[in-house]
């Protein structure tokens, strides 16, 4: 096994090739659109595009996003090592034209030209008790990820007070206010409770889990339910043209918050649902 | 389906209504941020020419460089118009552009432009990277490569067939503003 192939083929079919949670939603809001509306002809493009990425293995998206990972080790293993592969790995992919540059010198403005950069791209490991390294892979597009807020309740705008009413409202109003903005349809990932920075990574952290799947909590997964079909109420539609989808789902997660903050952590993800899972296991690489 | 080949008059872009379908052909030109930013700031000659009465793609594209030095372009759907929104207007009036292409529309500022100088503004569809680099027939140049990098360079570019809808016209209409009010009152009625 050569592992720095084997992580250029995991950004490449991040890039190139949709998961089939994501593209069967995509159809099933075709389907529902009016014959004729601008929101028909937009996921008939959709469509078609992820038709002739996959077949020409060229990047659905211009935008290839941030590469952020997530590593799950097992104990003795080295962050060091996966992260150099990697870097090496990120930067063959750019010259294959699976990525685009995206690593930006803040200070310079320079481009790197190869999306290896300071802290880029991203990490999170973690250390479990298998013997076999799981790699987690999102592409988050610089547009969708421009639409993600953090909400702290109470908040008066919207009336919104520090229960799952509140969590409700706040949900909504950025919604409404990514509309044109993200790539509708958008999947939704939400945390609530934690700090700034943990809110943050639990709303992004849900973007792992496959359309349709609920929240073991009953009660959060009624919300998240209640919450998919009131945003499509609004009517945004497709790259807000109008239309009855305007997200395809939305994830809840909660974690236990300090008694003086309440943060609501909103992540929007783009129609270009990118995320793809690598397992090594006794030498050999396995992809989902 | 309306086909539409640049030059573009300004008559013609001034029979564009919002909803219009359209298959665009000719040589058009990507700028985002930087450009647009150069082009109010120091309103350089050397696009003049390909900018008079086509059509700006606020594109970020990935793009190839083949063995005999020409470039391909791989996947180039739109970036976020909103961000032009400061430098668009007097773009299309300095240069005489009839068009512009992009997602997400825009504002006030820009609509007025539309309607003052004779353009339109096209909405590609957003994300569809691959389909759209397949209308992209030829890269003619590119400007300010080394300085701005590749997804804020100046591409001029030979496109067949682009396909767009109309979402804001010459006559002050424009769909971004329906949806906005509409959700808007939606969005009140559920937080109420």
């Amino acid at each position: 096994m050569d592992l720095k192939q084997s992580f250029v083929e995991l950004l490449r079919r991040a890039a190139t090739d949709l998961s089939p949670d994501v593209e069967n939603a995509l159809k099933q809001a075709h389907d529902r659109e009016e014959d004729g509306s601008p929101a028909k002809a937009v996921f008939r493009t959709i469509l078609e595009n992820v038709r002739l990425a996959r077949e020409q293995s060229t990047p659905m998206c211009q935008d290839t996003g941030s590469l952020i990972f997530y590593i799950d080790l097992p104990v003795g293993e080295k962050e060091e090592y996966y992260i150099n592969i990697i870097k090496e790995a990120a930067e063959e992919a750019t010259k294959k034209q699976y990525l685009r540059p995206n690593a930006v010198n803040p200070i310079t403005g320079k481009n790197s030209g190869n999306n290896v950069g300071i802290n880029a791209p991203y990490f999170h490991f973690h250390q479990w008790d298998k013997g076999e390294v799981r790699v987690r892979l999102m592409l988050k597009g610089g547009g969708s990820e421009n639409v993600g807020t953090q909400y702290k309740l109470p908040y008066g705008p919207v009336h919104a007070g520090r229960d799952l009413a509140g969590v409700r409202k706040v949900i909504i109003d950025a919604v409404y206010k990514a509309q044109g903005l993200g790539c509708a349809p958008g999947t939704l990932g939400i945390g609530i409770g934690g700090d700034r920075v943990t809110s943050y990574a639990l709303s992004k952290e849900q973007f792992f889990r496959k359309l349709g799947d609920r929240n073991p909590d009953k009660e959060i997964a009624e919300f998240e339910l209640s919450l998919k079909d009131d945003l499509n109420k609004l009517n945004i539609g497709p790259m807000g043209f109008g239309g009855k989808t305007t997200v395809l789902d939305v994830f809840v997660g909660y974690q236990h918050r300090h008694p003086a903050t309440f943060y609501v952590a909103i992540s929007y993800m783009c129609w270009a649902f990118r995320r793809k899972t690598m397992t090594i296991k006794n030498g050999e690489v396995y992809y989902d | 389906m309306i086909k539409l080949k640049v030059p573009i008059s300004e008559q013609d872009i001034r029979k564009l209504k919002v909803g219009d379908e359209v298959l665009l052909s000719g040589t058009i030109v990507t700028a985002r941020d930087q450009a647009h930013k150069l082009m109010i700031e120091e309103k350089p000659d050397f696009i003049r020419e390909y900018l008079k009465e086509s059509v700006i793609y606020h594109c970020g594209p990935i793009v190839k460089k083949n063995d005999d030095g020409s470039w391909s372009f791989v996947s180039a759907g739109p970036t976020t118009s909103i961000r032009e929104e400061p430098y668009q207007a007097d773009v299309i009036c300095e240069y005489n552009v009839r068009g512009v292409i992009g997602k997400g529309g825009m504002r006030e500022k820009t609509l007025e432009g539309l309607k003052k100088c004779g353009a339109v503004y096209f909405h590609a569809v957003g994300g569809a990277g691959t389909l759209i680099a397949n209308s992209v027939k030829k890269v003619k140049t590119v400007f300010k490569l080394e300085e701005f990098g590749s997804p804020e360079a100046f591409w001029v570019i030979e496109v067949e067939d682009f396909p767009v809808i109309v979402t804001m016209d010459s006559h002050g209409n424009s769909l971004h503003e329906k949806i906005l009010e509409q959700s808007g009152k939606t969005a009140e009625e559920l937080i109420k």
